[in-house]
C-alpha cells in the first residue's frame, strides 16, 4: 500500500462507518445519502490502484443518494436506503455495462437487471460501480480478470502486493479499503468467503436457493450463490436481507420465507452446539490457522456454546468432485458465448473458425481450462467415471452433513489454508491454487450457508478468517454465532488501523 | 392382432423390413417450454424471441406447466405409462440457431415412458406398434442460408419452441404401417388439442429409422432420415431405403449407420454431410431445473377429463350406430371429419342405425369424393353438415329419391343453398299423387303391349324396363315405392 493509498483510506469519518451505523445516520438526519455517497465516490477514485472497480457509476450514485435522501425524508426509506454499494461484475445490471470480467463478453450491456440488484436498488440501495472479478467467477486470487488483477489494500510485513483472494476479489478489496460500505458477491466453491478472509472482512454464501440466480452471468448453476460482502456481521445480515427472497424467474430459488437476519444477532448462543469436524485438521496446515481455530473455539465455548468434535467423513473427496462438477456445467454454460448473437465476435471464414476465433481471444487461460475440463468429463465413454461419479461424491458429502447435524448446529472451521499470498508468488500450479477452496467448497456442494468471520491477524499481520457453516436455511443461527465470534475476536479492520 | 409378416423380394430370396418412428410434435402451446415467448406461426422474424430464448447471460429456464400438461394428455392418449418423476437434461451442441449452446431435452427420465397404438390397415388387420416414450424438448431457431451471398440469417422465433418427441418401438414393417401409425398418432393430438398435426407447417416431423434383415435374423443396421414431413413422402422414405438397402447389401456392400434426407424433388434419401450429425452431446441434468415432479391426483384428474379419443370415438359410432368397422375407422381418422359426422346426424330427423348407415354413406361417398375433386378440406366444405342432413330428410321422408338427392347434392355444392329451398325452385319434388302415376302407368302399359305380353308370359326381369319407362316420363320425381306397387297392381 502507499502512503497516497493508506492516506486515502482514512481521509473521511463517513466512509470509517459500518453500514448499519451509516443507516442509523441517515436516519437521524446526521449527514445526507449526498453527503455519504460524495465521500464514497472520492473513496473510490482515491483507491483506484487497487483496480477493485472496474466501473465506476458515480452519476448513478448521486441520482439515487438524491431520491432516497427525498425517501427518506418523507419516512419511506427501504433497509439499505441511501446506502452505496458496489456490484459485482457478475450481476447484470440494466444499461450498465456487464462483462463477468471475460473479454468475450466485450462491451454487453444488459437490458435487463438481475434479481439481486434489482432486490438490493428496491432496498434503496446507492450503485457505486461494478467490481473487478476473476474472469466468470474462476480463480482464487483474482488474477484472471480481464481488466487486471486487484491488490489487496492489506499490506504484510515485508510491504509485497498481495492478492484480495477471488473470485469476488473486487468486492473484498474495496470494502476492507472503505469505497463501498458493502458489495455484492457470487460463491461457487469460496468465491464470497475466502476474499472475506484475506482482506479481513465478513462473507456470507447463504443457503442454496436463497438468493436468485436470475441474471446473475452463471459459472456453475447447481453451485453458483450470491451473498453479501462487508465490514461486519450486523452488515452482511441486512444486505443479505435485501438480496434474498423467492424469484418465480429462477427454478432453483427456494419458496422459504426470508426472516429478519439481523434480529438474529441476540448475541446469545447458550447452549449451541459448535461442531469441529477432524477431517478439517489437514497435514501441513499454518500453526497459526490452526491455533486461530482453537481459539475460535474457546471464545465460543467461553460464550456458553459446547463444543463437539464431529466427522465429516468425505470431505477429502469435495475438491475432486468440486472440480469436475464445476466445470462440467461451466463447460454448458459458456457455450452461448459463440460471437452470433452479443458479445465479441472475432469473423472467421466457417461458423467453425468463427467460433474458433471468438472463444479462443475471448476467454482467458483459466476459463479455456475449465471449459476443456468439463467438456472431457461429460463426453461419451468419460461420464459415468467422472461426472456420475462425482455427483456421487456429492450426495455422500451431503449426506455427512445431513448426519452431523443431527447432532450440532453449526460448524467451526478455517476459512482458508492460508492468508492472502503475494501478487507475484502466486501458484503457477493449477491445483495449487485450487487447494484455497479446501474448507470453503463443501459447503457449495452441500448447499449449506457459510459465513467468513475476521478473526485474527497472523504473524506477517495479515487477516486470517474462521468459518461458520449451518443448517440449509439455517442462516440465522450461523449469523448469531458468527455476532459472537466477531465479539469476542475484537478484529481491527483495516480501516480502524 | 396380426401376425402376418410382410416381405420384400430380393435377388437372394426375402427380406423383412424393420421399422421405427421418430415423431416430433410441437406442442399447442402460446408460450414457449421454457420462456413466456409467443409462438405464432409465421411472425416476423425474431419477433417472438425472449431474453431466455436469445441465451443472454443469466437468463433460467421456467417450464410452462401448460406444456408439461400436455406432453401428459399425450402420455394418456398413447396409452402410456406417465413418470411422475423427470428430468431435463442438456443436449450440447454449437449451431447457431442453438443460442444456448446446448437444447434442454430429456434423456434418461422422460415424461412419458412405454405404451403402445391400434393401427387399422386396409385389409382389416389391426397391428398393434409399441411406444418406447415421449419426451419433452426445446427447437432451435431456424438458419437461412439463402438471403445473402455470405451471410446466413438467424430466425429465434422457434427457438425454445415445445416438442414432444413420441417414439416408437421398431414393430414397423411396411410403409402402410408407419403411414397409418402416423395419421393415428395424428388424430389422437388434434383430438386432444395437444399439437395442430400440420405437417406442411413443421408441427409435425418425423424421422424414420429403417434396417432390412433376412427373417429371423438379427436386426441390421439402420439408417435414420430426418424431417419428413408428409405421410407420402413417409412412405416414399421407406420403400426407397429399404430398397437401397436390400440392393446394396446383395451387392455385397454394407449398410452404414448414418443420417440421411429425403429429397422429394426425387424421391429418394441421401446422406446428410457428417459434420451436420457428427456430436458427442455430452448429455447431463440441466442444473438450472430441478427434476419434473407430478401429483398422481393431476395425472388423475387429467385423465378423467380427457376428451373422447379417435378409438373410443369409432367404438362408440360402431355400437350405437351400428355403421361398419371399416366406415367408422374413416370417419374417426379426422377429428374434422368425426365431428362433421356428428353434426350431420344430430340435424337428422333420426339417429337410428338406418339413418346412421345413410348419412355415413352419403359422407363418405359423395361428399368426400366432391372433398377430393376440389381438393377441399371438410371444414371448408360447401355443403355444411347441416345442410347435408336437410338433404337426407328429403330422402327419409320420401319428398325425393336417392337419385334426385344427388343431382340436388350437386346443385347445392354448386350454390351453397339448403336442399328444401333447391327442391322447391327446381321442382324436384318427388311425386306420391297415385292418380297422377296411374295415369302414367296406364299409358305406358297401353304404348307396349308386346312388352306386357312377354312379362305376362314369364319375364319377370321386363319390370324394371316398366319402372324405368315410367320414370322416365315423370322426370324421376315418381316415388319408386308407389310406382312399384301400382306397376305390380295393373300388370297382375
Amino acid at each position: 500500500m502507499t502512503q497516497a493509498l493508506a492516506k486515502a483510506i482514512s481521509q473521511s469519518e463517513l466512509t470509517k462507518l459500518t453500514l448499519s451505523q451509516a443507516r442509523d445516520g441517515l436516519q437521524k438526519g446526521e449527514f445526507t445519502s449526498v453527503e455519504l455517497t460524495k465521500d464514497y465516490i472520492q473513496a473510490m477514485e482515491q483507491t483506484r490502484e487497487l483496480n477493485g472497480y472496474i466501473l465506476e457509476t458515480p452519476e448513478v450514485a448521486l441520482g439515487q443518494a438524491a431520491i432516497s435522501d427525498k425517501r427518506i425524508q418523507e419516512g419511506k426509506a427501504g433497509t439499505l436506503e441511501g446506502l452505496p454499494i458496489a456490484m459485482k461484475d457478475l450481476f447484470c445490471t440494466r444499461d450498465i455495462r456487464t462483462t463477468a470480467c471475460s473479454n468475450i463478453l466485450d462491451n454487453f450491456v444488459p437490458q435487463y437487471e438481475s434479481t439481486v440488484s434489482q432486490n438490493l436498488a428496491n432496498a434503496g440501495s446507492v450503485l457505486l460501480g461494478k467490481t473487478n472479478m476473476d474472469e466468470f467467477a474462476m480463480g482464487s486470487a483474482n488474477i484472471t480478470s480481464a481488466f487486471g488483477n486487484v491488490v489487496n489494500p492489506w499490506i504484510g510485513a515485508d510491504g509485497k502486493p498481495l492478492t484480495p483472494g477471488g473470485s469476488s476479489g473486487g468486492s473484498s478489496a474495496v470494502v476492507a479499503a472503505g469505497s463501498a460500505l458493502a458489495a455484492t458477491g457470487t460463491d461457487t466453491g469460496g468465491s464470497i468467503r475466502q476474499p472475506a478472509a484475506f482482506t479481513g472482512v465478513v462473507g456470507m454464501k447463504p443457503t442454496y436457493g436463497r438468493c436468485s440466480r436470475w441474471g446473475t452471468v452463471a459459472f456453475a448453476s447447481s453451485l453458483d450463490q450470491a451473498g453479501p460482502i462487508a465490514r461486519t456481521v450486523r452488515d452482511a445480515a441486512i444486505m443479505l436481507e435485501a438480496m434474498a427472497g423467492h424469484d418465480p424467474k429462477d427454478s432453483t430459488s427456494a419458496m422459504h420465507e426470508v426472516p429478519n437476519f439481523e434480529a438474529a444477532l441476540t448475541g446469545d448462543i447458550r447452549g449451541l452446539k459448535v461442531g469441529i469436524p477432524k477431517e478439517y485438521r489437514m497435514e501441513g496446515m499454518d500453526p497459526e490457522i490452526e491455533s486461530l481455530w482453537q481459539q475460535g473455539a474457546n471464545w465460543l465455548r467461553e460464550a456458553g456454546a459446547e463444543i463437539v468434535d464431529v466427522t465429516l467423513p468425505h470431505t477429502k473427496y469435495s475438491l475432486p468432485a468440486y472440480y469436475v462438477l464445476a466445470p462440467a456445467e461451466c463447460s454448458s454454460n459458456l457455450a452461448r458465448y459463440d460471437g452470433v448473437r452479443y458479445g465479441l465476435r472475432v469473423p472467421g471464414n466457417t461458423l467453425d473458425e468463427m467460433y474458433q476465433n471468438t472463444r479462443d481471444q475471448g476467454f482467458g487461460d483459466e476459463v479455456k481450462r475449465r471449459i476443456l475440463i468439463g467438456t472431457y468429463v461429460l463426453s461419451a465413454g468419460y461420464y459415468d467415471a467422472y461426472y456420475l461419479k462425482a455427483q456421487r461424491v456429492r450426495n455422500l458429502i451431503a449426506q455427512d452433513f445431513k448426519k452431523v447435524f443431527e447432532s450440532v448446529d453449526v460448524l467451526l472451521t478455517p476459512t482458508a489454508p492460508n492468508a492472502a499470498f503475494p501478487l507475484d508468488e502466486k501458484p503457477t500450479d493449477p491445483l495449487v491454487m485450487y487447494l484455497n477452496d479446501i474448507f470453503t467448497v463443501p459447503a457449495n456442494l452441500a448447499g449449506l450457508p457459510g459465513i467468513s468471520v475476521p478473526a485474527g491477524l497472523n504473524q506477517k499481520g495479515l487477516p486470517l478468517g474462521l468459518q461458520l457453516v449451518g443448517l440449509a436455511f439455517g442462516e440465522n443461527v450461523v449469523f448469531r454465532a458468527a455476532g459472537v465470534l466477531e465479539a469476542a475476536a475484537q478484529f481491527q479492520p483495516l480501516l480502524a488501523r | 392382432m396380426s401376425q402376418e409378416n410382410f416381405y420384400m423380394e430380393g435377388s437372394t430370396g426375402l427380406w423383412e423390413v424393420v421399422v421405427g418412428l421418430e415423431i416430433h410434435a410441437q406442442v399447442t402451446s402460446e408460450a414457449k417450454l421454457f420462456s413466456g415467448a409467443a409462438t405464432t406461426f409465421g411472425a416476423e422474424p425474431n419477433t417472438q424471441v425472449s431474453l431466455v430464448d436469445a441465451a443472454m447471460p443469466g437468463m433460467l429456464p421456467v417450464i410452462n406447466k401448460h406444456c408439461v400438461e400436455q406432453a401428459v394428455k399425450t402420455g394418456i392418449g398413447l396409452n402410456a405409462k406417465i413418470n411422475l418423476r423427470s428430468v431435463f437434461d442438456r443436449k450440447n451442441y454449437f449451431y447457431a440457431d442453438l443460442p444456448q449452446g446446448y437444447q434442454i431435452s430429456q434423456f434418461l427420465d422422460p415424461i412419458v415412458g412405454e405404451g403402445h397404438l391400434d393401427v387399422e390397415l386396409a385389409d382389416g388387420r389391426s397391428k398393434r406398434i409399441g411406444i418406447t416414450r415421449l419426451h419433452l424438448e426445446q427447437d432451435a431457431g431456424k438458419s437461412i442460408h439463402d438471403q445473402h451471398p455470405e451471410k446466413s440469417y438467424i430466425d429465434l422465433n422457434r427457438s425454445g419452441v415445445a416438442l414432444m418427441e413420441i417414439v416408437s418401438e421398431p414393430d414397423i414393417r411396411t410403409a402402410e404401417e408407419a403411414a397409418a401409425y402416423v395419421k393415428k398418432v395424428r388424430a389422437i393430438v388434434r383430438c386432444l388439442g395437444t399439437c395442430d398435426g400440420n405437417m406442411d407447417q413443421g408441427s409435425m416431423r418425423v424421422d424414420v429409422n429403417v434396417s432390412v434383415r433376412k427373417p429371423g435374423e438379427e436386426l441390421g443396421t439402420r439408417s435414420e432420415t430426418k424431417n419428413v414431413n408428409s405421410v407420402k413422402f413417409l412412405s416414399q422414405t421407406i420403400e426407397f431405403e429399404a430398397r437401397r438397402q436390400i440392393e446394396l447389401i446383395e451387392d455385397g456392400g454394407e449398410v452404414v449407420q448414418e443420417t440421411r434426407l429425403f429429397d422429394s424433388q426425387r424421391n429418394i434419401t441421401r446422406p446428410m454431410r457428417a459434420k451436420e450429425f457428427a456430436h458427442d452431446y455430452r448429455y447431463f441434468p440441466d442444473p438450472d431445473l430441478p427434476p419434473l415432479v407430478l401429483e398422481e391426483s393431476w395425472v388423475d384428474e387429467l385423465r378423467k377429463n380427457l376428451p373422447e379419443l379417435p378409438d373410443e370415438k369409432k367404438a362408440r359410432f360402431m355400437k350405437d350406430f351400428d355403421l361398419s368397422a371399416y366406415d367408422a375407422t374413416v370417419i374417426v381418422s379426422e377429428m374434422e371429419n368425426a365431428d362433421y359426422f356428428e353434426t350431420l346426424l344430430q340435424h337428422c330427423k333420426s339417429q337410428d342405425p338406418k339413418m346412421a348407415k345413410l348419412a355415413s354413406n352419403w359422407m363418405t361417398g359423395e361428399l368426400f369424393g366432391a372433398l377430393n375433386k376440389d381438393g377441399l378440406e371438410i371444414t371448408s366444405s360447401p355443403i355444411s353438415a347441416e345442410n347435408l342432413a336437410g338433404l337426407l330428410n328429403q330422402i327419409q321422408d320420401e319428398v325425393i329419391s336417392g337419385k334426385i338427392a344427388k343431382q340436388v347434392f350437386g346443385l347445392m355444392w354448386e350454390t351453397g343453398k339448403d336442399a328444401p329451398t333447391l327442391i322447391e325452385e327446381k321442382g324436384l319434388k318427388q311425386v306420391t299423387d297415385t292418380s297422377a302415376i296411374e295415369r302414367v302407368v296406364d299409358d305406358i302399359i297401353a304404348a307396349n303391349p308386346d312388352m306386357v305380353e312377354q312379362y305376362q308370359s314369364g319375364k319377370d326381369k321386363l319390370f324394371g324396363f316398366f319402372v324405368g319407362q315410367v320414370m322416365k316420363e315423370m322426370q324421376g320425381k315418381a316415388n319408386p315405392g308407389v310406382v312399384n306397387k301400382i306397376l305390380k297392381g295393373k300388370l297382375g
